[in-house]
């Protein structure tokens, strides 16, 4: 095929290859940036809690009536039993907060009483012998709190705990060096010995910010005595939706002095979960629905604007028909003139692709474009437009050579 | 002549309906987003409490130990201390002077039947309702004097009037809140300024509907009201006493009327914080006195998202103006002829022109049309989302107006190349070619 005379040809209709190039430009720099994007959030929402998600639900509990803290102690006691009584239950225990839940504790853990100097954050979850179960977390070493350890702690109480469970992260980052159990650590005045090291259990908060230290948490062994505590219930396989449906009632048919929201304070960890990443998952979707749309505009503006060159072009394209060109030569002309704008469009694509993503950068904390997603906006453009150009590229091979001949 | 514009543009669109559809379509596409996220961002961003945010300030200390800190660039704490705070607020420097904290109220019904519920709450000081323009239904504030003795009264909001008292005048009635008896002294009318400035820092939420119950901060605090957030920087053994604690939980708002009286209350402030170094309470010695705004630009309140989505959309409607220019270019070459004949017959080149840049505006005041339509969808797509915003986004007249501008903007300047294209075409040799 021979590019000079598509390119004298093209000189001729600068005004139109300029902007087909221009908006296949600007629609690969959005539509790569966009995909990375979209990819960043969705990696964002697979990340692993590391609880066993499927089975669990939490129920959100407050007293009324300003119960003691000894009261609320027996109070918890007889929920937990009532909880675990309810059929399908497995197992549960209470606690200040758990994964996704985005509210929390965080404290400094360091190798000294003085929390001047940690060597990393953590968030605090507290927790009795039935969490581990609960949550189907997996002990990798050391083990389980004993029920004779498990404290209680109020509104204003210590936490400082002789002994905790920390995540393999965690672990990781106070003893690079071999095994973390037997080993103490401090969050508090006290020294702290690890019992446990469980292998995954994020922390509370989702926002990409608090990243960092994102698998760092501890459990402490603390029933928490506020007038505000959340149960964590694991079901029997299956009856996820049963135990939802029932339990708020059953807690209230027990006692009736109590809070418990009508609207979300019965929560499967299919809701907390999207409620955590509601705003990640609704980019990525307006990312993708944007990304369409403007593949289908490109698409449909090469459509017009080649239409219009082929019903200008009639009369020539029948002339080199009339001597001697093949439909197949009128057809690889279109489309090797399309391909031709393309790659100049997706060269300049390129480019502002890669100023727009720095652009990005400096605005909002945004990793740096990978090329993979470059390459593969070019490759989607090139195939659109030869897609786009196909059916008037059809049209102007189906033009008889006759034509040659009419209105001259 | 205007007329016969219009009658030669309509006739041209109506020739070739599927290039006019999709021109049509693509522009009111990318005016929809547009329009969508520019009102998300508009509501997020606006101005809380306009007649006055000027006025308002909101004064930062610091009374961290220097581990970790830079001069000169280590920004002072967001909340503060309630020593500090109530001496600042006892000293009655500024025109009016309010301490805050958030905190959850549990709100006993009063029908035996119902189950108590939790409502957010404000624990702050007399001057609050005066200072922030809070409007009232009924009653009033209670007084500075009420503050110090700690006296149980509560201002409650017009929702949770309706709710317990049906929306009458219930000043003087009893509320119960986390178990204690609260005598209502004021009925706020509806109040819920977007963002809500006062909760920075405090842990509150930055959109939606305002708080229930306002109580006195001591009063509160006295029945054991916690805050919604509190920072601690030096071991902590007694939580119990955050008023005596090594604890930041509380937030302070002054009104200063011009640059003078702020001028004043920045070197006052300084004054304070010298001299509790000297007295070894403080070691960092920065300090700040944002207004409204700097103070919610400082507390980055409007989410990375809506700004990013709103870059997009109007990249977005970019690439929809260039496909415009492309497909009205399209329509206007092929039409070189039917020019020629009017440039023939007399048109002068403005005519031909302006004919143009009508069909270009008709094209541009339709996509405007369906963009609002687009933008209404879009805003009803927000509103279902489970955002603390959601229930705001309504279109207003100001962006109903924008719509058209932008509509009207974007393709007059799509339509400019292709009128320019027509209007210098000679129009002899397309006369020949006929």
């Amino acid at each position: 095929m021979q590019i000079r005379p598509i390119l004298a040809a093209l000189r001729h209709h600068k005004a139109g290859t300029l902007l087909i190039a221009l908006q296949i430009a600007l629609t690969l720099a959005i539509v790569c940036n966009a995909l990375f994007i979209i990819h960043e959030r969705l990696t964002r929402l697979s990340q692993p809690s590391g609880i066993d998600e499927p089975n669990l639900l939490v129920i959100h509990n407050g007293w009324a009536g300003k119960p003691q803290e000894g009261e609320i102690a027996s109070l918890m006691a007889s929920d937990l039993d009532t909880l675990r009584k309810i059929p399908g239950v497995a197992d549960v225990y209470a606690t200040n907060t758990y994964p996704l839940n985005n509210v929390g504790i965080a404290y400094g853990i360091g190798h000294s009483p003085d929390k001047l100097k940690p060597v990393t954050t953590t968030a605090i979850y507290l927790a009795d012998e039935n969490a581990l179960p609960t949550l189907g977390l997996k002990l990798i070493a050391g083990r389980n709190f004993r029920p004779d350890e498990i404290g209680q702690i109020g509104l204003h109480g210590d936490t400082d705990p002789s002994a905790i469970i920390v995540t393999s992260a965690l672990a990781k980052l106070l003893f690079p060096d071999g095994s973390a159990v037997g080993k103490v650590a401090y969050i508090s005045a006290k020294p702290s010995t690890i019992v446990g090291v469980v292998e995954r259990m994020r922390t509370p908060w989702v926002d990409s910010s608090l990243a960092k230290w994102a698998d760092c948490s501890t459990l402490i062994p603390y029933r928490p005595l506020t007038s505000a505590s959340q149960y964590v219930v694991r079901v029997q396989p299956g009856q996820l939706e049963n135990v939802t449906r029932h339990v708020r009632a059953m807690l209230y048919a027990a006692n009736r002095m109590r809070v418990i929201s009508p609207k979300d304070g019965v929560q499967t960890f299919a809701d907390i979960r999207a409620i955590a990443y509601n705003s990640d998952r609704g980019m990525a979707i307006l990312m993708s629905a944007i990304s369409t749309i403007l593949l289908i505009i490109t698409g449909a503006g090469i459509v017009g604007l080649t239409s219009f060159w082929v019903g200008q072009r009639r009369k020539q394209i029948g002339v080199r028909r009339a001597l001697g060109a093949t439909r197949h030569d009128i057809l690889s002309y279109f489309l090797t003139e399309n391909l031709l704008i393309g790659v100049g469009g997706v060269v300049m694509g390129g480019v502002l692709a890669i100023a727009l993503n720095m652009w990005l950068m400096k605005q909002f904390e945004m990793d740096k474009l990978a090329p993979g997603y470059v390459l593969a906006g070019v490759v989607t453009l090139l195939l659109l437009g030869q897609g786009a150009v196909l059916a008037p590229a059809l049209r102007a091979s189906n033009v008889p050579p006759v034509e040659a001949t009419r209105s001259v | 002549m205007f007329g016969y514009y219009i009658d030669i543009a309509v006739r041209s669109l109506r020739r070739n309906k599927v290039l006019t559809a999709l021109m049509i379509l693509t522009l009111a596409m990318g005016i929809g987003a547009s329009i969508t996220t520019l009102t998300v961002l508009k509501l997020l961003s606006g101005d809380p409490i306009p007649q006055k945010s000027a006025r308002l300030f909101y004064p930062q200390i610091d009374p961290n130990t220097l581990d970790g800190y830079v001069a000169d660039k280590t920004k002072p704490d967001t909340i503060m201390t309630y020593t500090d705070a109530m001496s600042l607020l006892h000293a009655h420097r500024a025109k009016r002077q309010a301490v805050m904290a958030l905190t959850q109220a549990k709100i006993v019904p009063q029908h035996a039947n119902d189950h108590p519920y939790f409502t957010d709450g404000v624990m702050t000081t007399a001057d609050f309702f005066g200072m922030f323009d809070v409007p009232f239904q009924y009653g009033g504030s209670w007084t500075a004097d009420d503050d110090e003795s700690r006296a149980p009264l509560v201002v409650i909001a017009d929702f949770l009037n309706e709710k317990m008292f049906g929306g009458g005048n219930s000043v003087g009635k009893i509320i119960r809140i986390n178990d204690h008896d609260f005598r209502i002294v004021g009925v706020l009318k509806h109040w819920a300024p977007q963002p809500r400035f006062y909760t920075q820092g405090l842990a509150g939420r930055d959109y939606g509907d305002g708080d229930a119950v306002f109580m006195p901060l001591q009063t509160a605090r006295s029945m054991d009201m916690g805050p919604q957030d509190t920072e601690c920087f030096a071991s902590v053994t007694d939580v119990q006493h955050l008023e005596t604690a090594p604890c930041e939980w509380v937030g302070l708002w002054v009104e200063l009327d011009d640059s003078a009286a702020v001028a004043q209350y920045k070197s006052f402030l300084d004054g304070y914080v010298r001299q509790q170094i000297n007295l070894g309470r403080f070691k960092r010695s920065d300090t700040a006195l944002l207004d409204v705004m700097g103070w919610l630009s400082d507390q980055q309140v409007v989410p990375d998202d809506a700004k990013l989505q709103v870059y997009l959309a109007f990249g977005f409607l970019l690439i929809c103006v260039v496909n415009t220019v492309g497909l009205l270019l399209a329509k206007c070459l092929r039409r070189s002829r039917e020019i020629g004949v009017r440039r023939a017959l007399g048109a002068t080149r403005g005519a031909i022109f302006t004919q143009f840049m009508v069909e270009a505006g008709i094209v541009g005041l339709t996509g405007g049309l369906l963009g609002l339509v687009l933008a209404e969808l879009g805003l009803l797509g927000v509103r279902h989302e489970p955002a603390e915003y959601a229930s705001l986004a309504y279109l207003d007249i100001e962006m109903f107006l924008l719509t058209f501008v932008v509509a009207l903007v974007a393709s007059l300047i799509a339509g400019l190349l292709p009128a320019w294209r027509a209007c210098v075409m000679a129009p002899a040799p397309q006369l020949k070619a006929a």
